[in-house]
């Protein structure tokens, strides 16, 4: 019995990989069909482009470029750069990904993930721009601006976790207000400030780059080939591994999905359940902002501080990240490298052909659409284990199992 | 003055009939966070449409019906949009909240990818300067250019868009469907106990797929009347939140479309202030009041939000929110 039971388990995390695989598939080939159809619509782009499109899609960080010796052909091959970039642009989505996974599992959805990212670039630039580093030494300003980042992002995601622990107002709601208060408050804290890069003539809206105050990322030598790679992927996926261990092999996890499963009964269970709402939208505050940090405190980005008018698409990627990764941690590693990698393959595109980096946003967001269909993926290979077995009607047991698992989370 | 109630009245219009879509899809029981997004493609549709028929050659003496035109092609772009959004949420009984996001995420990427790749820029812009095609002055209404109308006169008569008539037109009787018609009794029906209208006969999905529709058709004119009289008809895929202001405004409003107008309205006026507060003198007395009082843009810009924040602090118990919205309907849960 005990030997079934695991089997079926395997067979649903299985079965959830296959489901996101497919939702990937599935929109990299309506990417694809749309490179076509504005091949053939379009006079500017010869059909040819939407062949060369489609593999730079698909290559991405294997891309080196055209070779003009060979009539300009695409060439594939390793691109230490690319990867590295890969590596760097894939910190902070890692981090959101962690972020909306960890609320994921409380049963919150974190769409709020934007104004923490939002305040936590705020709050790591500020200290790290902010302190004199001649005074206080560098390493330990970018410690207490990654820390400020935490605390800054913790604070904004307690403020949905209060109201839904407290007043039972829907988190999204609030996290949609809190998205649009953080990005005005953001403009409004930088407009006029001393942070404010005028030096550069022709540029206006940045601020400046951390590493004017010597504040920066080590290395670690892990910026090959000229990229923006350094340890932020390191930290990145310490705090994956950390986020898994709290989760599944801790009390405080076990509660928190226990609340994420069935409010009442953690209720009744004796855990209280209004803590654990707050301190997990905290949490996925805290990472949220940690990503910021990551990615701003690199010493080379700068960030638009303009931003009253626009959310940072890093935040809203944490859920398209998360939900490829059905919410596990380790998973959110590999998705949010994954998102990278599409990116990379966007810019390639507008780089090299007619084509424009938009593509990557379509694709992505088809993914997020199908992947809200994974329940709905996961019953059809049930269906079909069903058909092949013999007659799908007298055979209840193997489709009782699936209909129960409903939301991604691991039983506990 | 009157500057400022015009402008007020050119936010507000787009604001009530997106937060009116908001409520035809709660109403039926479908979360539409996508009301962003859908705004984006109509704003795209409409500046495509427009500009087409001007670049075809579009006479400009009957600019006023290539506006109607525009409105109903944006409503027809919005609702085919939003069904990407109820065949998730109904048919699939997919995650709304999921669903929405991604629409929210696809809009703009399509509308840049089709932008670009056609105009290799960000930017849709129309062939001609969107008030000088589509503005009606009070001469339009046969007054003289000297003719002083008062401030009601000129509200009403100078310096507006035939939308602002038709979108308060189509917010009343749309407010009135909801409200005084079996249609609009059902829909709300299939939002609060769908098990119940199923009962009685009601065919839930129907109204689930019509009131996401309707929904779909107020926010893509919405977007469109957005681009037009904010940003002269550009299509960026950008409406800087403006769907996500309507979603305030809506759950503000506590669905209800009088207290929605009435929210709108102050909401709107904010949201002028925050867009023209430097150059905003009131008492036409030379002085710029509101500048001058020091307050950043960004705190009008974010009051709304915090305003909507404390409001629901305060009336969480009370709300009216839609009891089975989110809430996928399965016929066999009884």
């Amino acid at each position: 019995m005990k030997e079934k039971k695991e089997r079926t388990l395997w067979n649903d995390g299985a079965k959830t990989v296959a489901a996101s695989l497919l939702s990937i598939l599935m929109g990299v080939v309506f990417g694809g069909l749309l490179l076509l159809l504005a091949a053939l619509l379009l006079n500017n782009i010869p059909l040819s482009s939407a062949w060369e499109g489609f593999r730079i899609v698909l290559g991405g960080i294997f891309n080196t470029g055209r070779d003009y010796d060979r009539g300009s052909a695409i060439t594939f091959g390793f691109n230490a750069r690319l990867l590295g970039d890969m590596l760097f642009r894939g910190t902070p989505l890692i981090m959101t990904g962690l972020s909306v996974a960890l609320a994921y599992k409380t049963g919150l959805f974190n769409i709020g993930a934007p104004g923490q990212y939002l305040m936590g670039t705020a709050a790591s630039l500020m200290v790290a721009l902010g302190m004199d580093t001649s005074v206080v030494p560098a390493p330990l300003v970018w410690l207490l601006a990654f820390c400020a980042a935490i605390l800054a992002g913790a604070l904004w995601g307690c403020i949905p976790g209060l109201f839904k622990a407290h007043l039972n107002v829907n988190e999204v709601i609030t996290s949609i207000m809190t998205n649009w208060i953080a990005a005005n408050l953001v403009t409004m804290l930088f407009d006029g400030s001393r942070f404010i890069n005028n030096v550069d003539y022709g540029k206006t809206g940045y601020c400046l780059k951390t590493s004017s105050n010597g504040v920066a990322t080590a290395k670690l030598g892990l910026d090959f080939g000229g990229s923006s790679a350094n340890a932020g992927i390191l930290i990145a996926v310490a705090f994956a591994v950390v986020t898994y261990v709290v989760i599944n092999k801790t009390v405080f996890g076990y509660e928190l999905r226990s609340c994420g499963s069935n409010k009442n009964a953690a209720r009744y269970a004796g855990m209280n359940e209004k803590r654990n709402i707050v301190l997990s939208m905290a949490i996925a505050g805290g990472l949220s902002a940690a990503g910021a940090a990551l990615y701003f405190l690199q010493g080379d980005v700068e960030f638009y501080w303009h931003t009253s008018m626009s959310l940072p698409a890093t935040g809203f990627n944490g859920i398209p990240v998360a939900l490829l990764a059905s919410c596990s941690p380790i998973g959110c590693v590999f998705s949010g490298l994954f998102m990278a990698y599409l990116t990379i393959s966007g810019s390639q595109l507008s780089n090299l052909t007619a084509y424009n980096e938009y593509i990557a946003d379509i694709i992505v967001a088809v993914i997020v659409y199908l992947s809200a269909f994974t329940l709905f993926f996961k019953s059809l290979m049930d269906r079909k284990k069903a058909g092949k077995a013999g007659t799908p009607k007298s055979e209840p047991a193997p489709a009782a199992p699936a209909a129960e698992t409903v939301g991604k989370e691991a039983q506990p | 003055m009157t500057f400022l109630l015009q402008q007020t009245v050119i936010y507000t219009v787009p604001l009530l009939l997106v937060a009116l879509a908001g409520v035809f899809a709660e109403r039926s029981g479908i979360i539409n966070l996508a009301l962003e997004g859908i705004m984006i493609i109509g704003a795209f549709a409409g500046a495509w449409f427009v500009r087409s028929m001007q670049v075809g050659g579009w006479n400009e003496n009957l600019a006023q019906l290539l506006l109607l035109a525009a409105m109903l092609v944006t409503a027809a772009a919005g609702t085919l949009f939003s069904m990407l959004l109820s065949f998730s949420a109904v048919k699939m009984k997919a995650d709304q909240t999921i669903g929405g996001t991604a629409l929210n995420l696809l809009a703009p990427a399509v509308v840049l990818f089709l932008v670009n790749i056609t105009f290799q820029q960000n930017t849709l812009n129309l062939r001609y300067d969107a008030p000088s095609w589509f503005m009606l002055f009070q001469t339009d209404f046969g007054f003289s250019r000297q003719t002083e109308l008062g401030l009601v006169g000129d509200l009403l008569l100078n310096k507006t868009y035939l939308t602002t008539y038709i979108g308060i037109l189509i917010y009343v009787v749309l407010s009135v469907i909801l409200y005084k018609t079996r249609f609009g009794l059902r829909l709300r029906a299939c939002g609060e106990h769908p098990q119940a209208a199923d009962s009685v006969g009601i065919n839930v999905y129907k109204m689930r797929h019509l009131g996401t529709a309707i929904s779909g058709a107020l926010a893509g004119v919405g977007g469109f009347i957005y681009s037009l009289t904010t940003s002269n008809g550009a299509a960026n895929g950008d409406v800087a939140g403006f769907g996500f202001l309507a979603l305030a405004v809506m759950i503000f409003g506590n669905w209800k479309p009088l207290n929605i107008a009435i929210v709108g309205t102050l909401f709107g006026l904010l949201k002028c202030i925050s867009a023209c507060s430097g150059t905003l003198d009131i008492n036409g007395d030379g002085v710029y009041l509101l500048s001058q009082i020091g307050v950043s843009t960004y705190v009008y810009n974010m009051l709304p939000y915090v305003i909507t924040l404390v409001v629901l602090a305060f009336t969480s118990k009370k709300s009216r929110a839609p009891k089975a919205e989110g809430i996928p309907y399965d016929k066999g849960q009884r």
